[in-house]
């Protein structure tokens, strides 16, 4: 091989900067920024703990949509035996009508694209005069 | 038992027959060959609603139905005839009833109100490949627009016209958005669902309750419900019926 030193020590250079991310972040401990969602003052508990929420909120969301759609089922019951309407704009954005600040910060920090907005509407957004936080 | 070889293989095959025959009729039975086959009656107890054609058009120029319908389910109102969105419209009975024209000559310049049909054998439903849209128990034919895939078969498929493709996404052309209930998207193909998210609330369709004249009943097709009474009461009319289709619209002539 011509130039070895070169390139064995190009790929070292360009595998320390490739993975830098991650051992920074090992390094540190934590992420550099994570998210950070703003529960909207005054919401009260979710439909399901907060845990299972941030888990599984994308399954039980489908779980939903078919329920409602497909069978005709509007309601949910939840764990603690409560029972809910099945609706995006209804019952999810009435606790958290700041979808920019509660939906879009987690999913623009994980590149997801949710195409579920592209008709489900969005209430107006609430300003920090209406109790929302900027 | 004293069998000849002839006898012994008609019988044997006659028990083969008997065998075969179980799994044949179970086969042709099934309720989705019912339904293509069309021989299936009306299901008891499906919607339907009742257009009386002579105390709708009473008032001229009204569309009261239209904009009602049109606010409530977000059309948009984009403007130009290729790429319109419409879930109820206005013909003449010469467009409506093509084949019927000369049957009620009185009637040849009436308007009449068109919006899916709701059929009982849903052309539309046979031929979308992703089950976006389907018959439902109590007669409505839904759309899930999560589903649709856009491809338009539907729209080919259904001999009414019902249904409108979203050529663009329709949202900047929606004067008032009515927040309860979702808009549509570019590449979905929407219609008339005789208002299952009212009816899911006990409430009557925006444009039954719109209409001034009640000119519209919608109900149950079963013993004692108001759309029974109005349609025994006079001849009506069902559109391009002779497609086998068993629209659930009815005309009173």
């Amino acid at each position: 091989m011509f130039d070895k030193g070169k390139v064995l020590g190009g790929i070292a250079v360009f595998i320390c900067l490739g993975t830098f991310p991650l051992w920074y972040i090992a390094y540190q401990g934590k992420a550099a920024y994570p998210p950070d969602p703003v529960i909207y003052p005054g919401s009260g508990q979710c439909v399901e703990s907060a845990e299972y929420m941030r888990k599984y909120h994308m399954q039980m969301l489908e779980k939903w949509r078919d329920q409602a759609v497909r069978q005709d089922d509007r309601f949910y019951t939840a764990t603690d035996n409560k029972t809910y309407d099945i609706s995006l704009t209804g019952t999810c954005l009435k606790c958290h009508p700041n979808k920019a600040e509660f939906c879009d910060r987690c999913h623009n920090y994980n590149a997801v694209a949710p195409n579920c907005y592209s008709c489900h509407n969005i209430p107006p957004q609430p300003t920090e005069a209406s109790g929302g936080t900027k | 038992m004293n069998l000849d070889r002839r006898t012994f293989l008609k019988l044997a095959s006659l028990g083969l027959l008997a065998i075969a025959a179980k799994p044949a009729i179970d086969l042709l039975t099934r309720p989705e060959i019912v339904r293509a086959l069309g021989i299936e009656s009306t299901l008891p107890g499906r919607l339907a609603m009742a257009v009386d054609l002579k105390a709708c058009t009473a008032e001229a120029g009204c569309h009261d139905c239209i904009l009602a319908c049109h606010s409530v389910h977000n059309v948009p109102d984009i403007g130009t005839a290729k790429e319109e969105v419409k879930w109820i419209r206005e013909a003449t009975y010469g467009q409506a009833f093509s084949g019927q024209e000369t049957q009620y000559a009185a009637l040849k310049d009436a308007r009449v109100l068109l919006l899916c049909n709701h059929c009982d054998n849903p052309p539309c439903v046979r031929v979308c490949p992703t089950q976006a849209t389907w018959r439902r128990v109590d007669g409505i034919v839904m759309m899930d627009y999560h589903r649709c895939i856009g491809c338009r078969y539907c729209m080919a498929a259904c001999p009414y016209g019902s249904r409108s493709f979203n050529w663009r996404d329709p949202v900047p052309y929606i004067n008032d958005i009515n927040l309860n209930y979702p808009t549509r998207t570019k590449g979905v193909v929407e219609k008339c669902n005789f208002c299952e998210e009212r009816l899911a609330l006990g409430q009557p369709p925006a444009c039954v309750e719109a209409c001034k004249k009640g000119a519209l009943t919608f109900g149950e097709l079963k013993p004692g419900t108001d759309i029974q009474r109005v349609l025994s009461k006079g001849y009506s009319l069902t559109r391009k019926s002779q497609l086998g289709t068993r629209p659930q619209v009815y005309y009173i002539v």
